[in-house]
């Protein structure tokens, strides 16, 4: 599948932004985060940023942009659809919960975690887009909807311990960020473990429907250039591209924010800021190394046609 | 809606193709080219139809494969275009209402006014059957030739898809998949028509008839074994004498 930049940004930005606003939501009601208004404004406005700018993001791929409200009228069948009614949903808890935090003092129960509720559904909905589809082997399978969850939550809580160390660290919460981590790479290596020994769902022989007759080779494409399906859903990557790529985002998405996530436990000020800002920065690019990935070696069963012989 | 219909059609229009029989020839893909660049999703744009890598929308596209090995391998010219699945998982993703499928016949179309052109229909299809249109900002796909095979100022002969119209070899045919009882339906039944990528339960209405078994042997065609020898044994008279002389 081609790897279009502007829905890896969406769903990377948009993924850390839910994760951070879950977790805020979740947190601050129950007193586990400091309560100045200053602090909720700051990582409000980045978890709301970061989702702001992830939907913008997403309707840059669209043919007719002015038309992209009516994404809002189909969620009885569609995730994306889904996707698009949560995500602005979530904006009214949100603020909601923004308004009392920042401006009136007081940090609400019910619009926290509503706001998470709607952080959580939303991610799940976008996952749920790739995990639906039964064409793309490679997303439709129980992996894909853990990871979203997963990497949402470890590039939200490397965020907010970025702003907790500015603002006030929170000790009890430092032992978290190693964990969630090491969750989410988990996760990661399960997906790309399965994805590498998943039997084949369809072969060229079950796309010609001619497999029983003898192995099927395409002789002669139906156009010289590539057309539409191919540069969508006929984007490869090289086996040993993919490989050393897998390793880049283990070891800048999740290797080394594990490491600086001990940074804190040993140091604090000045160091243990730098520490948290350059294990958010890691994580996030290692996420969207990861999730250009998640595209690149996804094939599509169209390619059957176009001389792929499994998919 | 993008949700199916909910009684499933019990007319199902589709179309019917012999692998026996098609020559590869494109005449189907076209003339589904040159009908539906003027009709309801007009234009099929094409970019740089004269450069050097010319790109366009089209409906309907053949592939050529080659299958099995040696003496039994053979070339198998393959059309393939949208199958009118009785489980479009293209019409369910579309967010917007532009993807439906008809409930009176089962048709799957897009209504290009509605339709963002956020390519997750064509993502959605296993069978490669929606091309998006760049110069436009939709999917486009087939039609089935909607505008042909209800069309009264046509003779009735000529209500069929614009594929099926042109085909030289009669390779495809054009009918009611859900009445058993139809032309196209006995055909199945007979040839033992088969779905495509059936494992992924899109339930395409379409079918393909399979290559008939090829015929090896000399005796299935009539044909003797062996020709006659052409140059009779030995002449008599003047001229074998001669023969003889000279082979000496």
């Amino acid at each position: 599948m081609h790897p279009s930049l502007s829905v890896i940004f969406f769903t990377t930005a948009s993924g850390a932004g839910y994760g951070l606003l879950a977790l805020l939501g979740v947190l601050a009601p129950f007193g586990m985060l400091p309560a100045d208004p200053l602090f909720g404004l700051v990582a409000l406005a980045l978890a709301l940023g970061a989702i702001t700018l992830g939907l913008v993001s997403s309707a840059f791929h669209l043919g007719q942009r002015q038309r992209a409200w009516r994404a809002f009228s189909q969620w009885r069948s569609s995730w994306l659809s889904r996707e698009g009614v949560a995500a602005v949903a979530t904006y009214l808890p949100a603020g909601a919960f923004g308004i009392g935090w920042v401006f009136l003092g007081s940090v609400s129960k019910a619009a926290g975690l509503l706001a998470a509720l709607g952080a959580v559904v939303t991610v799940f909905c976008t996952s749920m887009i790739y995990r639906s589809l039964k064409p793309v082997p490679r997303w439709h399978n129980r992996w894909v909807v853990p990871n979203y969850l997963s990497l949402a939550l470890m590039s939200g809580i490397l965020w907010l311990a970025l702003v907790l160390e500015i603002f006030g660290p929170r000790p009890e919460l430092h032992k978290f960020v190693p964990i969630v981590i090491a969750l989410a790479a988990v996760l990661k290596l399960g997906y790309w473990r399965f994805i590498d020994s998943a039997p084949a769902t369809s072969t060229a022989g079950s796309a010609t429907g001619l497999g029983a007759m003898g192995t099927v080779r395409l002789f002669e494409a139906p156009h010289t250039s590539e057309n539409y399906l191919l540069k969508e859903m006929g984007f490869s990557i090289a086996r040993k591209h993919a490989a050393k790529l897998r390793r880049l985002a283990i070891g800048v998405g999740f290797g080394l924010p594990f490491l600086l996530s001990f940074v804190p436990f040993v140091a604090s000020g000045w160091p243990a800021i730098a520490a948290a800002l350059a294990a958010a920065v890691l994580g996030t690019v290692g996420i969207f190394v990861e999730r250009w990935l998640f595209f690149a070696e996804a094939q599509h069963s169209v390619t059957l046609y176009y001389g792929a012989s499994a998919v | 809606m993008t949700s199916l219909p909910t009684a499933p059609a019990r007319k199902r229009l589709g179309l019917v193709i012999d692998l026996d029989i098609c020559v590869g020839c494109h005449a189907c893909a076209v003339n589904c080219k040159e009908w539906n660049t003027g009709g309801v999703a007009a234009p099929l744009t094409d970019l740089a139809p004269y450069g050097a890598h010319p790109d366009g929308v089209w409906f309907n596209r053949v592939h050529t494969y080659e299958v099995g090995e040696g003496t039994t391998g053979r070339t198998v010219h393959f059309p393939r275009s949208c199958l009118h699945c009785a489980e479009p998982a293209c019409v369910t993703v579309c967010p917007t209402g532009a993807s439906f499928k008809r409930a009176e016949d089962g048709i799957v179309l897009i209504n290009e006014d509605l339709c963002i052109g956020c390519k997750l229909c064509s993502w959605a299809c296993p069978y490669g059957a929606r091309e998006f249109d760049e110069d436009a900002g939709v999917m486009k796909k087939c039609t089935l030739c909607i505008d042909r095979i209800y069309n009264e100022t046509f003779d009735p002969e000529d209500r069929v898809p614009a594929c099926v119209a042109t085909c030289p070899a009669s390779a495809r045919h054009f009918g009611d998949l859900g009445d058993p009882n139809s032309a196209v339906s006995k055909l199945v039944a007979e040839r033992e028509g088969f779905n495509l990528m059936e494992e992924l339960g899109y339930a395409p209405t379409n079918k393909y008839l399979p290559p008939r078994p090829r015929q090896q042997t000399s005796g299935c065609t009539g044909a003797p074994a062996r020709l006659a020898p052409a140059v009779p044994a030995a002449a008599g008279g003047l001229l074998g004498w001669l023969d003889r002389v000279l082979s000496a």
